[in-house]
């Protein structure tokens, strides 16, 4: 410790290694047809598939229900990833137990199935705290909004758990909007010359709320982004689970071997408005809609599953039960209006209250005792 | 007559520059189909044109460089940052180009170009949606710093913003987006920048408020007016500059003053304006000026916001805690 790590390239890697497939990884079309684009990728394991379909079906669920409980009030905002979810089950299960989540406003789903308590997982959108989960323990950094800024600290943080001696990765998800942000590009580059074992997962959902792809890039794919700064990038068909966890899988396994951040682009779409207060009319007509309903990430799994002898109608239903448990539980945990301990406003601002925080603190405190004099 | 809220004196300002003016743009995030999050922008690229208002990439730091460029060629940018805290990452092109490039060039370049910011708490979102960022522009030389507190002013101000020649960073109090006036809108409107008001005459203290709080101090004074206080409510309008000579003018008449903002109270703009008081009316003042403002804390959750944001009772309190009992 305490001498600074050269980043030193053991080989050096041409271009081409660094472009990424001219078509998307996948396994699956958009039937659940096996299909050989899958480039070399591994197949994940049944299990883990099956696994993960599980995942899918419960954070659909819990993804509706959060839906619900908006126009209820009970959430002061929710930013739905229906239609996400090979991307967001597929990406946390990529990760080991130990390896680092950087999400945004739209993954609660990861947040949820990286096992976080729902009344945890959603404290930012019930509107009652900033981050209702506690980082270190759960590896998983508070949901950032202002875009693609928490993509640096991904890179930061695996940096550091690499001078550590830790074998940690640290996957950012980041939107395709976020990535025409200039800290997106720092991003790559501070990762790539100190050769950090973070993971950039660009769910590319057609638009940054109502802008589309076009606006943002002139670029062939926002993969091709990776190779200006020497970062290995490869894009996936982001409703085709098995192809998610394909690439994400191995570019963690190229993070912890030590060879470096990739940048991964998953294409997806999102099915809902960019949240509940959006109007997505104004900007993309409902025959765009139907048609990526028809590429749902779901159905086509359950139809290969099905096929490959994984999933039958007591299996699926038992899911389906679990799932209705799953948001019966959730509906719980929010049932009562959320009431925060004002006073706890003052506490982590610092270390410790300074003295004037403590002042305005006894001036609340006297303020809300005379309100609730009789 | 008419009835607008005030997005729609915005939205309608906006419409009435783009066609008094080939040369006015207007471009950002969400702008165009979708009309802006909050509907300021609505019609307008349908109606006068995709080259006249128009989709970004999603890059603030981009919008307003971009913006310094076509405005050093003729164009007059408007350009829209979605929310007071989505605007930081253009904050390097705002202070170290926006503001300065006029004076880096003794002149011979001038950037006619306006950013508008929907800034302040209240509507119950999550975080970074609630700033109140106005000190960071105000206390930045070469920037005119503006923020409407009626919708009559949203649209006259905004007009006046877009033909001035300097640089404006034009601060929209989002939760008053939905206050509604009737008025008739439309050219010959015109309000000079740099002027305060005064929105109610009173005698007793001068309560002096800005944006989202000049609906809270006028609240205050008529809740006030029942307990028999006569207070004076100015809207600065204009932050920078700051119309001194209308809030000290106020200030000599009554002979006590409460500045009154949202944002977090140490370091913020009320700070400037009570210490301009104290050095201009001192011997007209019967007590220290008072500040009412936000907590010294990030902004909270949407569920404790209202412990953190003026109201008025907060100016009640103030305005009774002026010494009366030394009163001459
Ligand atoms: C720096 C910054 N600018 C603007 C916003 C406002 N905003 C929130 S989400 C969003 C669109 C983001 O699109 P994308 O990155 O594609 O992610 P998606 O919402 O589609 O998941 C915008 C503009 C923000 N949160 N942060
Ligand atoms: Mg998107």
């Amino acid at each position: 410790m305490g001498t600074v790590i050269t980043p030193a390239h053991s080989s050096p890697v041409t271009g081409s290694q660094l472009l990424p497939s001219p078509t998307p990884i996948r396994f699956l079309d958009e039937r659940g047809n096996p299909v050989d684009e899958h480039q070399g990728y591994q197949e994940p394991d049944l299990g883990l598939v099956v696994e993960a379909w599980r995942r899918m079906v419960v954070g659909r669920r819990l993804d509706t229900q959060c839906s619900a409980l908006t126009r209820q009030g009970r959430l002061a905002v929710y930013p739905s990833s229906r239609g996400q979810e090979a991307c967001q089950v597929g990406t946390v299960l990529a990760l080991g137990p130990d390896d680092w989540l950087f999400p945004t406003y739209r993954d609660t789903m990861a947040i949820l199935s990286r096992g976080v308590e729902a009344h945890e997982a959603l404290g930012l959108l019930q509107g009652t705290r900033h981050c209702g989960y506690d980082p270190q323990k759960v590896k998983v950094a508070p949901q950032c909004t202002p875009l693609a800024t928490h993509a640096l600290h991904a890179a930061g943080l695996s940096y550091a758990c690499g001078r550590l001696g830790e074998p940690t990765v640290a996957l950012a998800l980041v939107g395709d909007g976020a990535t025409s942000e200039g800290d997106f590009h720092e991003a790559l580059n501070f990762a790539a010359v100190f050769r950090a074992p973070t993971v950039f997962l660009v769910q590319n959902n057609r638009y940054a709320i109502s802008v589309p792809l076009a606006r943002q890039t002139a670029a062939p794919t926002l993969a091709h982004k990776g190779i200006g700064y020497g970062v290995a990038s490869e894009q996936v068909d982001g409703n085709d689970v098995l192809a998610v966890l394909a690439v994400v899988q191995a570019g963690v396994a190229r993070a912890r071997a030590g060879e470096g951040p990739s940048l991964i682009e998953a294409h997806t779409y999102r099915l809902e408005p960019h949240t509940n207060s959006d109007d997505a009319s104004r900007y993309r007509d409902e025959a765009e809609v139907e048609a990526w309903r028809q590429r749902d990430p779901i159905l086509r799994l359950e139809a290969w599953l099905r096929r490959q002898g994984a999933l039958d109608d007591t299996r699926a239903k038992a899911v389906a039960e679990e799932a209705e448990e799953a948001a019966a539980s959730l509906r719980a945990a929010l049932s009562e209006p959320a009431a925060p301990d004002p006073l706890a406003l003052f506490d982590h601002v610092y270390a410790e209250p300074t003295a004037p925080l403590l002042r305005q603190r006894a001036w609340l405190e006297a303020k809300m005792a005379s309100l609730s004099e009789p | 007559m008419p009835t607008y809220t005030m997005a729609q004196a915005l939205n309608r300002a906006l419409r009435d520059a783009m066609e008094a003016d080939q040369k006015v743009v207007v471009f950002g995030e969400d702008v165009g189909a979708l009309g802006g999050v909050f509907r300021v922008t609505d019609g307008l690229a349908a109606s006068l044109g995709e080259d006249r208002c128009f989709d970004t990439p999603l890059a603030e730091a981009g919008i307003v460089g971009f913006a310094v460029g076509m405005a050093m060629r003729g164009f007059r940018p408007v350009v829209e940052m979605q929310f007071d805290a989505f605007a930081y990452p253009a904050f390097e092109q705002v202070t170290s180009h926006v503001a300065k490039l006029r004076n880096r060039t003794a002149g011979a370049l001038s950037l006619p170009l306006v950013i508008r910011i929907p800034y302040g708490g209240g509507i119950g979102a999550v975080e970074h949606h609630g700033d109140s960022s106005e000190a960071y522009y105000a206390h930045t030389p070469g920037l005119r710093v503006v923020t409407p507190g009626t919708v009559a002013d949203a649209y006259s101000l905004l007009r006046a913003s877009i033909e001035c020649p300097d640089p404006v960073v034009f601060l929209e109090p989002k939760r008053r987006y939905w206050a509604r006036a009737e008025l008739e809108l439309g050219p010959g409107q015109g309000e000079p920048l740099g002027r305060a008001a005064i929105r109610r005459p009173g005698r007793h203290a001068t309560v002096i408020a800005y944006g989202p709080m000049v609906a809270t101090a006028m609240e205050a004074a008529e809740a006030g007016a029942e307990d028999g206080w006569e207070l004076e409510v100015v809207d600065l309008r204009s932050l920078s500059p700051l119309d001194i000579e209308t809030v000290c003018a106020s200030v000599r008449r009554t002979g006590r003053a409460v500045v009154v903002q949202e944002a977090p109270t140490f370091c913020g703009y009320g700070a400037e304006v009570a210490a301009q008081v104290a050095e201009s009316c001192f011997h007209y003042l019967e007590a220290p000026v008072a500040r009412v403002g936000g907590l010294d804390i990030p902004y909270p959750p949407p569920a404790l916001e209202h412990h953190h944001l003026p109201d008025a009772d907060r100016i009640l309190d103030a305005v009774a805690g002026l010494q009366w009992e030394d009163a001459r």
